[in-house]
This record gives structure tokens, sequence and C-alpha cells, in this order.
């Protein structure tokens, strides 16, 4: 019987290097093709070995990714049929509320697209709602990225690349959504046209570069065309690359666990499960966008009617993330600063200074945090929320202000809707604006001390069970589960390692974390259960005729 | 309240159509009494009159074979029933002959049965209590009624009047584009481009047109009730206005074609939708993906 074995075992190491050479199978004999002509096998191996953290807050980035590539995917098919000239022309389409009206080809061309492209509001709906997509979900990438000190050195750099990204984004969303020249794009138009000449200095003539003269002249659409499906979307894209490639020069942060040290990286392969994952979170955006653009209507622009200088709709508001800029806009009071004997237009402030404070303190955190804390060193794990109050409290008080700013860019919408005073809405903005921020800060400083003060409760006295044990001499305790070895007082002797301390019984014995599923009773994994089945079938196998009794 | 206060309110007004509909009143005398040539005032007091008798005559002429049916114009037995409603209702803050009650309700001498209909009809009068501007209501009075009652202040002190049940206030779709910009230049700044509302300072609001009924809308151009300046027939053509009307009615009917309207309020709801609807189907999909390993 052994020769035999051995035999049939070497047969195959005989004949080995010859299978290696001709590929049988089609992958294979592709991969080979491939592999003469190209010889990136290696590299490939690398990429495809990659390690993505398996933590849902990493996939915040990917939607944004997603939403781009759908945003490329609609919006080449629109500038298959929009027009980008201001050339004026008489209305002859199929929606008659507009029939004979005078409008720009521009306008003309996407209501052609809206109500006479097969497919083409379906189509422009999508581009919108994936716009609007892409920039809330760059902004909650940023919120996980700060809020878990992941901007950290080495990674300073991919912070203000995606600082970058988003503030082009903003310069691309609004670009986009001027381009239709209707009267809603127009209005946003003539606000941008006011906070350019509100510039000192070279106010007029900023204005008159980009429009080619006073506003709103003949060339503005055409401009911003070429700016919206060339120059900002090539920027974007190579940025988006560069972001990515520093992604994988210097691996995922993760958070702290068992077996999580500053030199290793885990999680799951881009090849084949991440990989699988990634692509199948791609259609699930796609299917929300899809979702959107074909259920819910979005910039309709017939109603708004052409653009005309001389009409102006209530109302008239920017895409959301230029909301805080109008938010800021109205509730800057009218001060006329005068400085060096010279005005600075009252707009200047909330338009321009403000935002550029934003986005410079926003570009110089992981430096200031850097020179205050004397933190010098390299960081591949991150840090909780909560073991960092202070960034913490300083990020709630941003997004506070950021979202006073945000609520306010629609207060006359909010006065309608609730029979407020927009008076009373303005002056309820600018005061939320000084007080909640700070509140902000206060408020969440208190709730990180008292999430690390349990996490240390927990593991001094151990897990809550939620039993109540009467003793004989008639005293009540609380029986509590220790998650490790006891002293003579009962009391742990765990240390925090700043990752996820369990809390409840179902999340004991699993060290990254994941609750055993179940309301009642454990759910059997199928994982599990195979597991077992295979190594019962390995010992029938064996001859080992040991029963094994499958529990339920 | 003297009555001399009253004629003083009554000549300050200095309402031209009033004077013009409503010849018989001391107002035209009073106007003149101003004027410093005597020559001069009694040649154009007397240009008044006759033009003044010329334009009552003829509209009653003219008016006079329609107003055999039920609310078109006014016979006396309507002027009559508008009396007594008004002696119920409308008394108490606009005063024993529509001259108004100080701190209480402004005088609806000149307003026209116009006016008395868009703000009967919208349920804004009679107000319950005093206030910056009157909200939409149910109305307290039938169709019938609010004619009568209009009926009666037109014929106490004139104004703009109520277009006929019978006329059609709507143009031909072939008016809609130029409807539609002469709604983007008068109305929109305030109604919004989509005739959604907005508000104005202090608590006042342009109200949404969407429960609006065309002949609301005509008297309201119209009169210019509360905040609203007056369109008058000068200023926008009864033919422009019923374009006008033509256009907001054809847009509210119309149907969304991308899906849900969202209101039609613009950016902000389509914000919303995305940070609650949008980002919030992604995120239970990334919980759900990070939690299946």
């Amino acid at each position: 019987m052994t020769t035999t074995s051995d035999d049939l075992s070497k047969a195959p190491t005989v004949k080995g290097p010859k299978r290696f050479d001709k590929p049988r199978t089609p992958i294979g004999k592709a991969g080979r093709w491939s592999e003469d002509r190209l010889g990136a096998a290696g590299g490939m191996r690398k990429q495809l070995n990659k390690v993505f953290p398996d933590h849902w807050s990493f996939m915040m980035g990917e939607i944004a990714l997603y939403s781009f590539i759908i945003l490329i995917l609609s919006g080449t098919f629109l500038t298959f049929f929009f027009d980008a000239s201001m050339a004026e022309v008489r209305y002859d389409g199929s929606y008659v509320p507009l029939d004979g009206v005078e409008m720009s080809r521009a306008y003309a061309s996407t209501l052609n697209i809206s109500f006479d492209v097969r497919g083409g509001l379906v189509k422009r709906q999508i581009h919108h709602w994936a716009a609007l997509l892409f920039m809330a979900a760059m902004l909650i990438h940023m919120f996980r990225v700060f809020f878990t000190g992941a901007f950290r050195k080495p990674r300073e750099l991919n912070w203000l690349i995606g600082l970058g990204l988003i503030t082009l984004g903003l310069v691309e969303g609004f670009a986009g959504y001027s381009l239709p020249d209707d009267l809603l794009s127009g209005t946003g138009l003539r606000i941008a046209a006011a906070i350019m000449q509100s510039i000192p200095v070279i106010g007029s003539w900023a204005e008159f570069l980009v429009f080619g003269g006073k506003f709103p002249g003949t060339v503005i659409i055409g401009r911003l065309y070429i700016v919206h499906v060339l120059l900002v979307p090539g920027i974007l894209a190579g940025l988006i690359g560069a972001h990515m490639a520093l992604l994988i020069k210097q691996k995922h942060t993760e958070f702290p666990g068992p077996g999580k040290t500053e030199q290793t990286v885990s999680g799951e392969r881009m090849y084949p499960t991440y990989g699988m994952k990634a692509g199948g979170f791609f259609f699930i955006v796609f299917a929300v966008c899809a979702a959107l653009g074909g259920l819910a209507q979005i910039n309709p622009v017939w109603l708004f009617g052409p653009y005309n200088p001389a009409q102006v709709s209530s109302g008239s508001q920017p895409d959301w993330y230029i909301g805080f800029l109008d938010g800021s806009t109205r509730l800057f009071p009218s001060w006329e600063i005068r400085l060096f004997d010279h005005t600075i237009p009252p707009l200047f402030w909330p338009t321009l200074v403000l935002p550029g404070i934003l986005f410079s303190l926003a570009g110089a955190y992981p430096f200031l945090e850097a020179k205050f804390t004397h933190d010098k060193s390299a960081h591949n794990l991150l840090q909780r929320p909560r073991d960092v109050p202070v960034r913490t409290g300083l990020g709630a008080m941003a997004i506070t202000f950021y979202g006073v700013l945000l609520v306010s860019g629609g207060n006359d919408l909010i006065a309608k809707a609730f029979d407020i005073s927009l008076n009373a809405m303005t002056w309820a903005g600018r005061i939320c604006l000084l007080v909640l921020p700070p509140l902000a800060y206060a408020i969440t400083y208190k709730i990180c001390l008292g999430l690390q003060r349990h996490d240390r409760e927990v593991l001094e006295h151990g897990i809550e069970t939620g039993i109540i044990k009467l003793l004989p001499n008639g005293e009540f305790i609380e029986v509590h589960q220790p998650l490790g070895p006891v002293d003579d007082h009962g009391h742990g002797q765990l240390a925090y390692a700043g990752s996820k301390v369990p809390k409840k019984m179902n999340e004991l014995g699993n060290p990254h974390g994941h609750k055993i599923r179940g309301f009642f009773y454990p759910v059997r994994e199928k994982t599990d259960i195979q597991a077992e089945l295979d190594a019962l079938a390995a010992a029938e196998a064996r001859g080992e005729h040991r029963q094994k009794e499958l529990t339920d | 309240m003297t009555d001399e206060d009253n004629l003083d309110a009554d000549a300050d007004l200095g309402f031209a159509p009033a004077v013009v509909d409503n010849a018989g009143r001391t107002a035209p005398t009073r106007t003149a009494s101003r004027r410093p040539s005597g020559f001069r005032r009694r040649a154009a007091s007397l240009a008044v009159l006759i033009g003044a008798l010329t334009a009552v005559g003829g509209g009653y002429a003219m008016l006079a074979p329609t107003s055999g049916a039920d609310d078109t114009a006014a016979t006396s037995q309507d002027v009559e029933a508008g009396r007594q409603l008004y002696n119920t209702s409308c008394i108490t803050c606009h005063g024993a002959n529509l001259e108004g009650v100080t701190g209480r309700g402004p005088t609806l001498v000149g307003t026209g049965s116009a006016d008395v209909y868009f703000q009967v009809s919208t349920g804004r009068m009679p107000a319950p209590v005093q206030g910056a501007l009157e909200l939409r209501k149910v109305p307290k009075y039938t169709e019938q009624q609010i004619l009568q009652l209009g009926a009666f202040v037109q014929s106490q002190g004139g104004g703009p009047q109520v277009p006929p049940a019978d006329a059609d206030l709507r143009a031909g779709s072939d008016q809609l584009g130029d409807g539609g910009e002469l709604f983007r230049l008068n109305c929109a700044s305030c109604h919004g481009a989509t005739a959604h509302g907005a508000p104005l300072s202090a608590g006042k609001i342009a109200p949404d047109l969407y429960r609006s009924t065309d002949r609301q809308l005509y008297t309201a151009m119209l009169v210019g009730p509360e905040n609203m300046p007056v369109f008058s027939n000068n200023q926008i053509t009864p033919e422009q206005k019923k374009a006008i009307i033509a256009y907001v009615q054809t847009m509210k009917e119309a149907k969304d074609p991308g899906g849900a309207g969202l209101g039609r309020i613009g950016p902000v709801a389509e914000g919303l939708v995305i940070w609650t609807a949008g980002l919030g189907v992604l995120m239970v999909s990334i919980l759900w993906i990070g939690a299946r390993l």
C-alpha cells in the first residue's frame, strides 16, 4: 500500500514543471498570455493581497469614490445632448408652458434632455443625486478620519489632499449647478459674481476676468462647462488617484485590538473577499442613486424658467454643500467695515473670509494637534473618539458651527414651514452660531469622559449580568462577569488598551467585538456548523469512529 | 369718532376709481376744494361729475342685461342681503359706513367687490383676531353670500369689481409662455418660481398659491391684499392676468415627471433627502457589510 501511494505521489512532481509551462485552463492561459507581455504578476499579487480593515466606518470614503464613478458615467451621457451656449433661441420643444419663450441654448438643451431625450431625465437626476451624495460622503469620510485620529503622521498629506477634494468638489458642484442656465442657477451665478466683486482691490477685475465682461455676459456657461467636464474632474481624478496611492503605500489604519500593532495591518484581502464586498457595495451605491433618480425629482429646471437677470425667485437656494455659505451670508450683520479708507463690502466677510478661515483651520489641524500635544511619532493605530476628548469636542464644535450655518441657509423655508418670523430665524441663527459650538464642545467632552470611565469600570468590576443574588444574610448583590483574572478584592486586572470593551454578555468570546448573533439564543453560524461537519467527516474518513455529538 | 373725522379719512384716500364709480358722494368736491383756482376747480368738478355719471350709467347699461341670473351682478336684493351680512359680521371693525374703526379695521371705501371676494372667499375675513397678516382659512360664507357682501361694499364705496362668475379667467395654452414670463417677473420674487410661497419680513408671508382659484388669483392681483402690491389693469392688463392665471394653474396641476416633487421647494429639500434617505440607506448598508465578515 505505501509503495503505490508513494508512486502516485511522485508522479505529479516529475511532471510538475511541464504543467506550469503550459497552463490548461482558460484562465491560466489568459494569465500566462498577459504575464508574458506585461510581467505584472508580482505587482498584481501584491495588490490583490492588500488588506482592508473590516470596520464599517472605513467604507464611507468608498461611497464618495463610487458616486464619483457614477458621476463620470452619467455626466458623459449628459454631454452628448447638452449645448453649453448662451445664444438665444425660442423654445419649441415638448414642454408646453415654456413654448415660445426666449432662452439660452444651454437651458433649451437641458429641457431637451429632460423631456425629449430617451432616459434623459432619469440620467440627469441620477447625476444630480450622485453629486449631492459625493459631497455628503466626502464630508462623513472626513469626520471618520478626524474623530479617529487617522490624519496623524504619516497621513497629514492625505488629509490635505482630501480637503482639496472637498474644495474642488464644491467648485465642481457649483459649476454643474450653474450649467442649465435656469432662473435658480442664474441667481446663484449672480451671487457668485457679487462675491467676486466684493474682493477688495481686484473685485471688479476678477468679475470681468471670469465672466468676460460684466455679468452675465455671453461666455460664462461655455467656460463653466469646460471647468465642469474637463478641468475640475481631471484634477479630481488625479487627486483621487494620489489619495488612493498614498493609502496603498501607507496602508490602512486600524482600530486597536488583540493582535493589532503599529507595525501590522489586518483585515480582508483585496482578492477575493474584499473585492467582492467593495464590488457589491458599488452596486448598492449605484442602486441608491438610481432609486433617488427615478423616484425623487431633483432640480426641476422647467419649473424655474430660463434665466433672466430681471427676475428672481424667492427661496432660491444653492445645493446643500454651498448652503453653509448662504447661511453665513444670511447671518452676518450688514456691517460696512472701512479699512485703509476703502469700504469692504459686507458680502466679503461671510463668503470669502469665513470659508477661508474654516478651510485653513481644517488644513492646519493635523499640524496644530501635533504641535500642541508634542506628538511627533507615526501612528497606524487609530484612537477611539472617547479617548481624545479635546479633539472629539473640537470636532463636535466645528460640526455644530457648520450645521448652524447650513440650517440658516434654508431659514426662510423653516420660517415658512413652522410659521416663525424670518427675522427671528436670523437672530436665532446668530445666537446659535455663537452659543451652540462651545456648548457642543462641553457636552461632547463630558460624554467622552463618561464613556472612558464606564470602560474602566467594566474592566475593573466586570460586565453587568443582570442577575441579582440574595445572599443568606439577606444582602442583595449584582453578579458581574469579570473580563479576566481578578485580585483578592474581585477587581479585574486588565488595563484599558484603547480598544472596544465588551459591555454585554453576548459580546464576550469574540476578540473583534462582533456580537454573537441571535435575540434569545445564539444563532449558529453556517461556517461553524460546516466546520463541525467537516471535522466529523474527516474523523470518519480516518476510521476513527468517534461519535461527535452535534449540539444545537 | 366724529363725523368730520370720517369725512377727512375719506378725503385723504385720494382714490380715483372710488370717485369715478361713486359720483354721488362728497369726495370729489372735497378733494377738489384743495385746489387753488375757482374756475378750474368748478370745471374739473363738472368734468369729473359728467365722466363719473357716464361711467356709472354706461357700466350699468352694460351689466344690466346679464344681471338677471344669480350672482353675476348686483341687484338691490343682493345689496340688501349684503348689508345684513355686513351688519352682522363686519360692522364691528369696519364701521357703520365702511369708514373703518381705529385700532380694529381699515376703511372699506373704494376696496370694491374684488377685495371683498378675495378676503372672504379665502377665509381671511371675517378675522377672529387682529394680526400682522391673515392666513387662509375655510371661508365662512357661501359663494353667493360673498358676492352679496361684495355687492353691498361696491354699492357703498366703489372700487375694483370682482369678475362675473361666467367669465373665463384662464387664457389659452398658447399664452402659457407669456404668462410664465410675467409670473416670474412680477410674482416669483415673493411667491417663488414654483408658487410655493415664502416668508416676508417679521412674520409676514407671501402665501403659496396651490389652493387659490382663478377668481382669487385675479382679484388678488387687482386689489393687492395685505402686503401684496396692486397690479392694476394699467400695469398688467386683464389679458395678461389671465395668462398668469393660466400659467400658475397649469403648473400646479402638472404632475412631476421626475418622481416625488419634494414640495417643489428646491435644493433644501433635496439636501435633506440625500442626508436622510440616501446616506441613511448607505450607512445601514455599510453597517451590514461591516458586520458580515
